[in-house]
């Protein structure tokens, strides 16, 4: 479905990708963990067409994407929850989820808002409060339902778990398995390394902006390196 | 001073803060989207104003059909102007895109001063709006009635898409944050140049309804009442729709109010409006309705 190819991406004189690849099949959960500054969030922030990439390519069902601007990018069915929540604090939940829903057809919004307001119940609650005033927590779960109302393909997450508490983040999880049981495929960014392999079919590991080690999510819960580096063993 | 005097002050009060607030709106609109303060702005009003004179003069249009399509073509030109002056420099610092906004004013005004000429032409001012009614013995013309009427209306038009349409909550969302606003899928440069149709229409309709109430057009008549919108903007709460139009009404009273009861102070009064422009940047300058101004990346 998604296939990353040798991006180089540079900020300025800051070389932050240095060739990754990287491959997300239809119906899977793929995690992309690493320690701070590793590139992860800017790999995402290349795939959907906030960063050009200097080098390399970013193929989406069989497309080219990377030329493309970010909303064009977005239309082709991508959904994206991205580092620090970002949602509109001065709108309320309902306009951000309809924010979210901007290039669905209204007649399937009210079935969209249905089946996200089933994955969090808090956010029916809360439709007319503003944005800005939700928990942390809140916001969380607002950022990754505004990101399902495109009904995407492809869902990408940027630390969805990042200031939550335990529970919570327990809570956040089970939901993105279930939303993948529901059909969507997942490319999951993580520092929670132990919670994302758990529930990843296939996960990558980057440093400084290469990836060292990939393989599958239980294998990679196994391997000393990852148990030494990310699971503090 | 007379009953009848004073209301009669306070009428033109009303009916020239109303134009100030028209004007203001765009200014407030291309703020609350860029964080730019959009000098071009109240040389709309010029581009309004000519393109109404040359609709009648040239293609012998009636007025009803030459005024609306000015301020179309003003619309339009709001516009280009994004797209020369502002959309190259999206990335660019805020300091640059302030300078382009200077450039824009200059070359907008001295483009119209070479192929127009500085020579002022007189507007064409249809009988309707002319017209004198006396209500009680106040002796008003029309248009200092119909202007209000229009701003209310064109105000509540304006509210009604930034706050009930698709689009409009996409401004919203593009005032917050651009990024996250491209990340739903929204063409940003859509929006932003939607937001500069928006403005520019409302200052082409105050434009018009200025050289109606003074028909003298030149290159340069948009500059005051511009930086008296800007003011007027700044005095709502920069940012805020309703806000500019409140400043604008405001303003507009508290001139005329100048002029009304201190008549030998009626030269300063455009001092006067900067006066007020250093009191609120002073001491309040998020304004009448404006929340704290948040940094934008
Ligand atoms: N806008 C920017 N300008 C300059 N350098 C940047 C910019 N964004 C990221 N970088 C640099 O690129 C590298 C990768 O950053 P990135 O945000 O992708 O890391 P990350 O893996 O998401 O880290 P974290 O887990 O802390 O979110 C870092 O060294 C960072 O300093
Ligand atoms: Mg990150």
């Amino acid at each position: 479905m998604l296939q990353v190819e040798n991006l180089h991406v540079y900020y300025g004189g800051i070389h932050a990708l240095k060739g990754i690849s990287l491959k997300v099949e239809k119906g899977q959960i793929v995690t992309l963990i690493g320690a701070n500054g590793a590139g992860k969030t800017t790999t995402l922030r290349t795939i959907v067409g906030l960063v050009t990439p200097k080098e390399g390519s970013v193929i989406f069902n069989g497309e080219e994407i990377h030329k493309l601007k970010t909303h064009e990018i977005i239309r082709k069915g991508i959904g994206i929850s991205p580092e620090g929540r970002r949602v509109f604090p001065n709108l309320t939940v309902m306009e951000n989820l309809e924010l979210g829903a901007y290039n669905r057809p209204p007649s399937e919004f009210q079935k969209d808002l249905d089946w996200v307001f089933s994955l969090f119940p808090r956010l029916a609650e809360r439709k007319n409060q503003f944005a800005g005033t939700l928990s942390g927590g809140e916001q969380q779960m607002l950022a990754l339902g505004r990101a399902l109302m495109s009904r995407p393909n492809l869902v990408l997450l940027d630390e969805p778990s990042l200031g939550l508490a335990p529970l919570v983040v327990e809570e956040v999880f089970k939901t993105i398995q279930a939303i993948n049981s529901q059909g969507s495929t997942i490319l999951l960014v993580e520092q929670n390394a132990m919670a994302a392999l758990n529930i990843a079919h296939y996960g990558y590991v980057l440093e400084t902006g290469r990836v060292v080690l990939e393989g599958a999510g239980k294998e990679l819960l196994e391997d000393e390196r990852v148990r030494k580096a990310y699971l503090g063993e | 001073m007379t009953t009848k005097i004073f209301l009669q002050q306070l009428t033109n009060g009303i009916s020239l803060g109303s134009l100030y607030g028209l004007v203001a709106i765009g200014y407030t609109m291309v703020y609350g989207i860029l964080r730019l303060i959009n000098f071009a702005h109240g040389d709309l009003l010029m581009v309004a104003s000519y393109t109404a004179i040359y609709g009648i003069a040239m293609f012998t249009l009636p007025w009803y059909i030459s005024f609306p399509l000015a301020i179309i073509v003003t619309g339009f030109v709001g516009i280009m102007l994004d797209k020369a002056a502002y959309k190259p420099l999206r990335d660019a610092p805020r300091i640059s895109l302030l300078i382009s906004a200077i450039g824009a004013s200059f070359l907008l005004e001295n483009l119209a001063l070479v192929v127009i000429g500085g020579v002022p032409k007189a507007f064409p001012r249809p009988e309707i709006f002319a017209k004198v009614v006396s209500i009680h013995g106040v002796r008003i013309q029309v248009l200092t009635i119909y202007t209000p009427i229009i701003t209310i209306l064109l105000l509540f038009g304006l509210l009604f898409i930034v706050y009930r349409t698709k689009a409009g909550k996409a401004m919203r969302a593009a005032s917050m944050d651009f990024e996250t606003t491209r990340l739903m899928g929204i063409d940003l440069d859509r929006i932003i140049a939607f937001t500069f149709l928006l403005g520019s229409t409302m200052a082409g309709a105050g434009g018009i309804m200025w050289a109606l109430k003074y028909p003298q057009v030149n290159p340069f008549m948009g500059v005051i009442p511009g930086l008296k919108a800007f003011i007027a903007a700044v005095l709502g709460g920069i940012g805020n729709i309703v806000g500019a139009v409140i400043g604008g009404f405001l303003l507009g009273l508290a001139e005329i109010l100048l002029v009304a009861f201190m008549p030998e102070a009626a030269q300063y009064r455009d001092a006067f409006a900067f006066v007020i422009l250093i009191l609120v940047l002073l001491f309040r300058p998020t304004g009448i309705m404006g929340e704290p101004i948040v940094d934008k990346t």
